[in-house]
């Protein structure tokens, strides 16, 4: 029963200042805040939900055909794949013998992290030739595309027996010439080997593998 | 009219009086706002930092007007402003440059708040008020970063916003979810611009309020840290009190005349500031496949910039031995059921240290540097408010503090190299230790006697 009925007024009509809570009416308001607390809440989602990418967005991510007939030993190409910078880098024989020396130095030589590195490159090249390397040149710590640097020898920022590789401007991570990260650097992965097949000899497809199809 | 009330103006102000508090909001807020007489230059920075907002407001809203927020002509839009719109420079210059001595402004309010101990009780509010000011000023320095669509713009967009991908398990998906896309694209432009210019400066806006009427609720602090109302005259006005206006309303048009030259200097000789208010790579367009050879953020934020950069793997080692040395501290100095969550929660902080990426402790580094202030009310155990009572020591501690802080700031702008990484490591400890032993220092050593009354000298 409501209060309403039971609360004595005075003469004129006031009601006390001092009213207790009044029992039925608690209950009600109680469930009036949950059940609209959670209408507000859910009414969040549709806004939140608008921030994701767009099906626009997602359809951009087409596969990448890239002739690599034109690459030069020790050279290599810059092609663009989901709007990051995809490397592919024709190794030298002596860069390809660097690899084996840096293992030391490096946070995961045999590339046994998981999500960097697809199974036909968790090999000595990282790649599913030895000379030919397909990175993603995205750094693993926040995001910066890491500059190319072949030369070997003493550089700026880098180490005096530096045998190849590539520097992040940013936070100063440092890869070798086949995209694995040194120890002690900001980044914790190595640079991501994107999927990637051979379509013909002088020609890859990146952005699809056996595991991915187109 | 009955119920009507009763009001002590006449005419066209008795009449707004008696539909709206006019009258009484002015005498609350300025003419019957006692201040301590005994302000120092310290003080004008509060006022100028309401004055650079109104300014950013201005001439934000005639950028709007020219200003596209799209990545194929956003670049284009922001020269269009500057070389073809009338005047556009002059607008655009001084709103970058605005954004700069925001900073300039707010870090010296939070200097003398610091060395005056404004946030002890009871203004912790005002303080608390102050960090989210400070935080939403960060948002929006950053967000409108990216608006002019250059290559810092661009890469300094994606190492940000790349820190939230370093957050265990959600991480990379939040980062997609921020941007709008897998990389920064014309979806993160627009959803920055709508940040940019509404949706902070509403939370700012409203900050700034919250923190006025928290400080006036309090009355302000001075630079002897001393409370002025402990002693009142007949008329229950503060004896060392002076109407905040006309006597600070005055002084504080001195501040804003020094301040404008200043400004106007800047804004008309060297408005990128050798790279440091706008950097030169800023001036090439936004590129996704090359990141420039040196990025660094604008110099505000490098010294939180620095932090991030310290921490690697071996420096966590160091954190890490500082949470089991002070869970064995704590172990030790508390009682209760405190004894047992304190250095539990530590060692739990120093296990995860060594377990999660050094990637993700540079980014709780850097955030945690900000976050720390919050708490700066409740480490803060000296009997005195003020600097000029403290021991000696207090002031050369302090100075440490300021100079690190500088060269912090001065390593962030830097390549990354060993030297300089080393220096960065070290200065990310004296920072963080400053906060954190803060609760033992702050009360040791030989404190001055607090006089009765501010120190005054009329002029």
């Amino acid at each position: 029963m409501s209060q309403d009925t039971t609360v004595k007024q005075d003469e004129e009509g006031s009601a006390p200042l001092n009213l207790p809570p009044d029992p039925s009416r608690r209950f009600w308001i109680g469930t009036t805040c949950v059940v609209g607390g959670a209408a507000g809440a859910a009414l969040a989602l549709p806004f939140a939900n608008s921030f994701a990418p767009s099906e626009k967005a997602k359809a951009a991510g087409a596969p990448v055909e890239v002739d690599i007939s034109a690459i030069a030993p020790g050279g290599m190409r810059t092609v663009e794949w989901r709007g990051k910078p995809v490397w592919i880098v024709r190794r030298t024989p002596e860069q390809l013998a660097s690899l084996s020396k840096v293992n030391g130095e490096l946070a995961d030589p045999n590339s046994l992290r998981p999500g960097y590195t697809p199974p036909y490159a968790q090999n000595e090249w990282r790649s599913r030739e030895p000379e030919l390397w397909v990175g993603v040149a995205i750094c693993t710590h926040l995001g910066c595309s890491p500059t190319p640097k072949l030369e070997t020898g003493a550089q700026p920022s880098l180490p005096n027996d530096w045998e190849g590789g590539s520097l992040c401007p940013c936070h100063g991570s440092t890869f070798d010439m086949a995209g694995r990260v040194f120890k002690n650097k900001p980044a914790p992965d190595n640079l991501e080997v994107p999927p990637y097949q051979y379509v013909s000899d002088t020609r890859i497809l990146i952005g699809v593998d056996e595991n991915n199809p187109a | 009219m009955a119920g009507e009330k009763e009001v002590e103006t006449t005419g066209v102000l008795g009449w707004v009086d008696h539909r709206f508090p006019l009258t009484s909001t002015i005498k609350a807020h300025l003419s019957e706002y006692y201040a301590p007489k005994n302000f120092n230059f310290w003080y004008f920075f509060g006022s100028l930092a309401m004055l650079v907002l109104v300014l950013q407001i201005v001439t934000g809203i005639f950028l709007v007007m020219h200003y596209k927020p799209d990545a194929a002509h956003a670049f284009d839009s922001v020269e269009y402003i500057m070389r073809e719109v009338p005047g556009g420079w002059f607008v655009r210059y001084m709103h970058s440059t605005g954004a700069s001595m925001f900073f300039v402004v707010v870090y010296l309010h939070m200097t003398r708040a610091l060395i005056y101990g404004s946030y002890r009780k009871p203004r912790e509010l005002v303080w608390i008020f102050g960090v989210g000011i400070f935080l939403c000023l960060m948002a929006e320095a950053f967000f409108g970063y990216l608006l002019p669509w250059g290559q810092m713009s661009y890469w300094g967009a994606q190492v940000i916003v790349n820190l939230f991908a370093a957050i265990p398990f959600i991480g990379p998906e939040l980062a997609i979810w921020i941007r709008g896309d897998y990389v920064v694209s014309d979806a993160t432009l627009n959803r920055f611009f709508a940040f940019h210019v509404i949706a902070i400066p509403l939370v700012l806006v409203g900050l700034v309020a919250a923190h006025i009427v928290a400080l006036h609720e309090v009355g302000s602090n001075n630079p002897d840290g001393i409370d002025i109302k402990a002693k009142k005259d007949k008329y229950g006005r503060p004896l060392d009190g002076i109407p905040f206006h006309p006597y600070y309303t005055v002084h504080d048009i001195v501040g804003v005349a020094g301040f404008f030259i200043i400004f106007m200097a800047i804004v008309f000789f060297a408005p990128e500031m050798g790279g440091f208010f706008l950097e030169f790579n800023n001036f090439i367009p936004a590129d996704p496949l090359k990141t420039p050879a040196h990025i660094a953020p604008v110099w505000y934020f490098t010294p939180f910039y620095s932090m991030l950069r310290a921490t690697t793997d071996d420096f966590t080692w160091i954190l890490a031995g500082a949470s089991v040395i002070a869970a064995i501290t704590m172990f030790f100095k508390t009682k209760g059921i405190l004894k047992i969550i304190v250095p539990v929660v530590l060692l739990l902080v120093a296990v995860s240290l060594r377990l999660i990426d050094a990637k993700f402790w540079g980014v709780v580094a850097m955030g945690g540097a900000v976050v720390l202030l919050f708490f700066l009310p409740w480490l803060d155990y000296s009997p005195v408010r003020s600097i000029r009572y403290r021991p000696g020591w207090h002031k050369w501690l302090y100075g440490i503090f300021f100079a690190n802080f500088l060269i912090l700031g001065y390593l962030g702008t830097q390549p990354p190299s060993d030297v300089f990484n080393l220096m960065s490591q070290i200065g990310t400890v004296i920072y963080l230790a400053f906060f954190f032993l803060m609760p033992v220092w702050s009360r040791m050593g030989e404190f001055k006697p607090l006089p009765d009354r501010v120190v005054f000298t009329p002029h």
